[in-house]
């Protein structure tokens, strides 16, 4: 049987659900028995060479670069997931989401207790730079997503379960102790 | 006439003390309810609608229901679990319910219900509304964007002389629970702990201690809510 795919990204998270991915111990080498890994941080390759079965998201869409690569996994991807909170429902960076864009850059990068070096009073607009959205927005509101599995970050018995689940094509079982939203 | 009725949830024989609501006498028999607003010390009102059982095929409230004699009651069915689930999907979309940043995580009722009626993800879209944060007393902080409107506080947190902390303020959608700025000023640690605690989420929070119990060995963390009651 071939290696099922999988590819992995983090939009706007904080890399500590690829963390719980790396936190399913040695269970990593059953894993590498059972898929090959494609586009994803854990291997550096940048662009999708094949079709995938399965991609993992972490994080939500904070700006431009974000939507773009979600919508890239979607396009290559057999099936979605949603990995924790903040691609879930936006997480700690939606906290933004009550207060006006302009008063955050603004924060940021002129008025913030922190801003010391910023004598032009610049914010960042250099045209490389993703645009960033007015708020935070998960996933899903983006982009149809097949499995949502809910943490900050995911338990990685959690992750293990279900991608076992989904690549041998068998029942999930979910233990109390897995769901968890903190 | 005897005091005792018997009737049925689920198909399990219920026997209790004439004038008790639905929801006391299942309790009593050890078959969990869920609720939010109902909490002792405070008039059952049916706000929350989480105690939603089919009485003889109709939707009642559990809690402002009184228990009668030959009553036929479902209550765990895959029917009225998936409505209860719609509840708690539509109390996370409706508010700003950041679990990861929140102090009540692990002990929070709401969050506890999610776990227990397996929530991933809310069906609805969420709002996030823009709340403000009264941080104005000594002791607590006031967090609407958690607020789920049940009561609780308003009618179990008083003086000696019965004054309230907590008050309804504004109206329909901008509906909210605020403080007493005076009273808020006086508050003491016992008032303010007694506050946090029978806030069902994390809206009432204490000041000054933070993650003094870790995540993970929290109330909800091992125990499903519901257990205490089912045994």
């Amino acid at each position: 049987m071939s290696k099922k795919v999988i590819a992995t990204a983090s939009l706007a998270g904080c890399f500590g659900c690829h963390m719980s991915i790396l936190d399913i111990d040695e269970r990593i080498i059953d894993l590498v028995e059972l898929v090959e890994f494609n586009k994803s941080p854990v291997d550096d390759i940048k662009k999708f060479t094949k079709r995938v079965d399965v991609g993992i998201i972490e994080g939500g869409c904070c700006n431009s670069e974000n939507v773009e690569n979600l919508k890239y996994f979607r396009e290559n991807c057999d099936i979605l997931i949603s990995l924790g909170e903040c691609a879930i429902m936006g997480g700690l960076p939606a906290l933004r989401n009550g207060i006006p864009i302009k008063e955050c850059l603004d924060e940021a990068y002129l008025d913030g207790p922190t801003v010391r070096l910023n004598t032009e009073k610049i914010i960042p607009n250099d045209p490389e730079l993703p645009m960033i959205l007015d708020r935070v927005y998960p996933c899903h509101e983006v982009v149809k997503i097949d499995y949502y599995l809910p943490g900050c970050p995911p338990r990685a018995d959690l992750i293990w379960d279900a991608l076992v689940a989904l690549l041998t094509g068998s029942e999930m079982d979910l233990p109390y102790e897995v769901i968890k939203f903190d | 006439m005897s005091n005792t009725i018997k009737f049925k949830i689920d198909g399990k024989e219920i026997v209790a003390e004439y004038g008790k609501t639905v929801i006391e006498a299942a309790r009593e028999n050890g078959v969990y309810i869920p609720t939010l607003c109902n909490f002792a010390g405070v008039p059952a009102k049916g706000g929350c609608r989480m105690c939603t059982i089919k009485i003889n095929n109709r939707f009642m409230t559990s809690c402002t229901t009184p228990a009668a004699a030959g009553m036929e009651i479902e209550n765990d069915t895959p029917e009225i679990n998936a409505l209860r689930k719609s509840i708690i999907e539509l109390l996370f979309v409706s508010g700003n319910h950041f679990c990861p940043s929140c102090e009540k995580s692990g002990n929070c009722e709401l969050q506890a219900l999610a776990y227990r009626y397996q929530m991933m993800v809310p069906k609805y879209p969420y709002s996030f509304p823009v709340k403000e944060v009264d941080a104005s007393s000594p002791k607590i902080i006031k967090d609407q964007n958690r607020c789920v409107l049940c009561q609780r506080c308003m009618k179990t947190i008083k003086t000696e002389s019965g004054e309230r902390y907590f008050a309804f303020s504004k109206r329909g959608a901008d509906l909210e629970v605020i403080m007493d700025p005076e009273l808020a000023e006086k508050m003491t640690d016992e008032i303010a702990q007694l506050a946090m605690d029978n806030c069902p989420v994390g809206s009432i929070i204490k000041k000054e201690i933070g993650f003094a119990e870790p995540i993970g060995t929290r109330k909800y963390d091992k125990e499903v809510i519901g257990t205490d009651i089912e045994g």
